[in-house]
């Protein structure tokens, strides 16, 4: 548990661009009828994905949306620890996880990087304001451990050369290729296939996360939504109950 | 050794065709239909016979669990919760699963939920995995286009939607009852039971909430039948399994094998052995991070399944090893496990809450040494007071790893403590 609160600068308003609000509502009719709440927390999601941080002006708004009362998002805002609740760094917010697998692996040389590059301590910008950082807990991608979280993607397999690399890379505007940076494919090992030979059709180039992060190009992108078409949940009528 | 034909997820790393075509051409959505018109009498018993025990943590069995839920309904739903939300330190196998074969947890959603009479599944992926969930709701969108989802899922005759849902970053979502309190878009603290959510669960409905693994290897049992999957594993610990190897080995890997594969077998076979060899083994955290440790001595005979792992005070868990080597400080590790427990109470029960931070704080200073040899038994005597008195697990979860370290390492922590006061090593550990 950590105290969480909302940040001491806020906006005046917060706006779901058109598209952003489209899906939203798209979101809601996956639940019964009144259950609409059920959405909160995705609905907060596109909200932080639109603005790179959550504030009090976008938490009320979901909460209209939801017709929910704000106190009831609120707690949600502060309980959920992807929800950054104060302004991260222009080009990227880096998480790198800092649990078990990751810190015997060498998460610990990562994260005094980032503190040499970015800045001193976690949550606050680097002096140039393009970039911040955290230490995450386990982000379930422990045997490509150590690994960081970008944007979207999963940066794996690191080491402390390649992960100064991705940052600078990022400081000149690029977005470096997500997944395993060490030329492994995905969770296989790496010296080659124990199992599942025969289930090798070399049909992709990169791994599934991968082929998506390059295909979309959205990794560290602010999101519109109109990156993606907009599916609305389907539901078949005699299973509408409201319950 | 498991054989490619007996593997239930035949595209775990995602080099095969990872569309529903791709799908099809590996056997899944083979006769879906017929099984469904088996019966949820027949679907149920053969669960029962493959032995298949939950692949989230707790082992409990699956066909059991199933036929908790109401046979007929009261006029409310029934609903099937995919618990998705993997975030146990070491795990990381059902991201495999949803991002490189996700139709195997499809097709499974179907059929379990038939089974109990569940029109509608909802699968709560945790928010971090962005892709994954890209990955999983396409799958969605082309079983739906195919209409193997939807009204008369699958010619099946059964009406079936099934909902992604995510998360954002909270572990104790990975909990059965936050995480239903979390789909009702609330702060993920878990419920008391009685009611069990087969009773009362989702919105009040009777609901069973499943791991990813545990549903998606449905099909292919109900396909090959029980008696198939029960002939992997010693008795009481059937099946295949998939195993997540992280820290120091030389080729860390998911892969799937047999149960009750010995662990040294695992380690050598697929991930290239221990760094520095076997004898450079320390420990081993066998189930992901909320079991306790097994030092290298119990490893050399361990064998991966539930009854042996719990026979050594530990357990199979999610089945995530996590490798340790000699270089790695014991203690820096298990205090480290404790921060994640500090960071993931949500705050509801007193002795998790204050006491995850009270085992961390005790743990750090057993890192320097800055200690007296008695707050080891003080520490021990912390984790029994918060073990078993919680609203859910994760209190035990704190106190286990803790409770392992000190069993299996105590003297390496009255070292560190001893070398801090005189300066020097004692005369054993310098040998």
């Amino acid at each position: 548990m950590s105290i969480r609160r909302l940040h001491t600068e806020q906006p005046d308003d917060f706006k779901f661009t058109p598209e952003n609000l489209k899906w939203a509502k798209s979101q809601m009719i996956k639940y019964p009828t009144g259950r609409q709440a059920s959405a909160v927390i995705p609905i907060l999601w596109r909200a932080q994905e639109q603005e790179g941080w959550l504030s009090k002006p976008a938490i009320e708004a979901v909460g209209e949306l939801l017709d929910m009362p704000f106190i009831r998002v609120l707690e949600v805002a502060s309980f959920y620890f992807m929800y950054q609740l104060a302004p991260v760094g222009t080009i990227a917010h880096i998480q790198v996880c800092g649990t078990l697998s990751c810190m015997i692996c060498g998460a610990e040389d990562l994260i005094s990087i980032c503190k040499e590059v970015i800045a001193d301590q976690p949550h606050s910008l680097s002096s140039d304001g393009k970039f911040s950082w955290e230490e995450v807990e386990c982000l379930g991608a422990c045997t490509n451990a150590p690994m960081a979280q970008i944007g979207k993607d999963f940066y794996e397999d690191l080491t402390e050369s390649s992960f100064r690399e991705l940052l600078a890379s990022f400081a000149r505007g690029e977005v470096p290729m997500p997944g395993p940076q060490n030329g492994r494919y995905a969770s296989e090992p790496k010296s080659g296939l124990t199992s599942l030979t025969e289930y090798n059709l070399s049909k992709y180039n990169e791994n599934s996360s991968v082929t998506r992060a390059l295909e979309y190009g959205d990794t560290i992108k602010r999101i519109q939504g109109d990156e993606v078409p907009i599916l609305v949940a389907r539901k078949n009528s005699t299973t509408s109950e409201t319950a | 050794m498991l054989k490619d034909e007996d593997r239930i997820f035949t595209n775990l790393y995602g080099m095969h065709d990872r569309t529903l075509k791709g799908a099809k051409s590996r056997g899944h959505w083979s006769g879906t239909a017929n099984i469904i018109k088996k019966g949820h009498d027949w679907i149920v018993d053969e669960m029962k016979s493959s032995g298949l025990r939950g692949r989230g943590g707790a082992g409990f069995p699956t066909g059991l669990k199933w036929s908790f839920m109401p046979k007929e309904s009261d006029g409310r739903p029934a609903y099937l919760v995919i618990n998705a939300d993997e975030s146990e330190p070491g795990t990381c196998k059902d991201r495999e699963i949803m991002r490189n074969d996700p139709h195997t947890v499809i097709e499974g959603a179907l059929i379990a939920s038939f089974a109990m009479n569940a029109n509608t599944c909802y699968i709560y992926i945790r928010g971090e995995f962005i892709r994954e969930r890209e990955a999983l709701q396409s799958a969605i969108d082309e079983c739906y286009d195919a209409g193997l989802l939807g009204k008369n899922a699958a010619s099946s005759g059964w009406d079936f939607d099934l909902y992604l849902h995510h998360g954002a970053g909270a572990y104790i979502c990975g909990e059965e009852t936050a995480l239903l309190e979390s789909l009702e878009g609330k702060k993920g603290m878990p419920r008391m039971k009685p009611p069990f959510p087969a009773g009362a669960g989702l919105y009040g409905c009777p609901t069973t909430v499943n791991n990813v693994e545990s549903i998606a290897v449905v099909p292919t049992i109900l396909r090959r039948g029980g008696a198939w999957f029960k002939s992997f594993g010693r008795e009481n610990n059937s099946g295949t399994k998939l195993f997540a190897i992280s820290g120091h080995v030389n080729n860390p890997c998911v892969v799937e094998e047999a149960m009750s594969i010995p662990l040294q077998e695992l380690l050598e076979r697929h991930c290239g052995g221990v760094r520095g060899g076997w004898k450079n083994l320390k420990a081993v955290i066998p189930g992901g991070s909320s079991v306790p440790l097994l030092p290298a001595n119990i490893c050399s005979d361990a064998i991966m399944d539930f009854d042996w792992l719990r026979e050594q005070r530990s357990g199979l868990g999610t089945a995530a090893v996590i490798v340790m080597d000699q270089n790695t400080d014991i203690i820096k590790a298990i205090w480290r496990l404790s921060k994640f427990y500090k960071h993931e109470s949500c705050g509801q029960c007193t002795p998790c809450r204050e006491g995850t931070g009270w085992m961390m704080r005790v743990m750090d200073r057993l890192v320097r040494g800055d200690a007296e040899p008695e707050e080891i038994d003080m520490l021990l005597d912390v984790t029994k007071q918060v073990e078993g008195h919680t609203i859910c697990a994760l209190g035990d979860a704190a106190a286990w790893p803790i409770q392992g370290l000190i069993r299996h390492f105590r003297d390496e922590i009255e070292d560190r403590i001893k070398h801090k006061r005189s300066g020097r090593v004692s005369q054993v550990a310098a040998e």
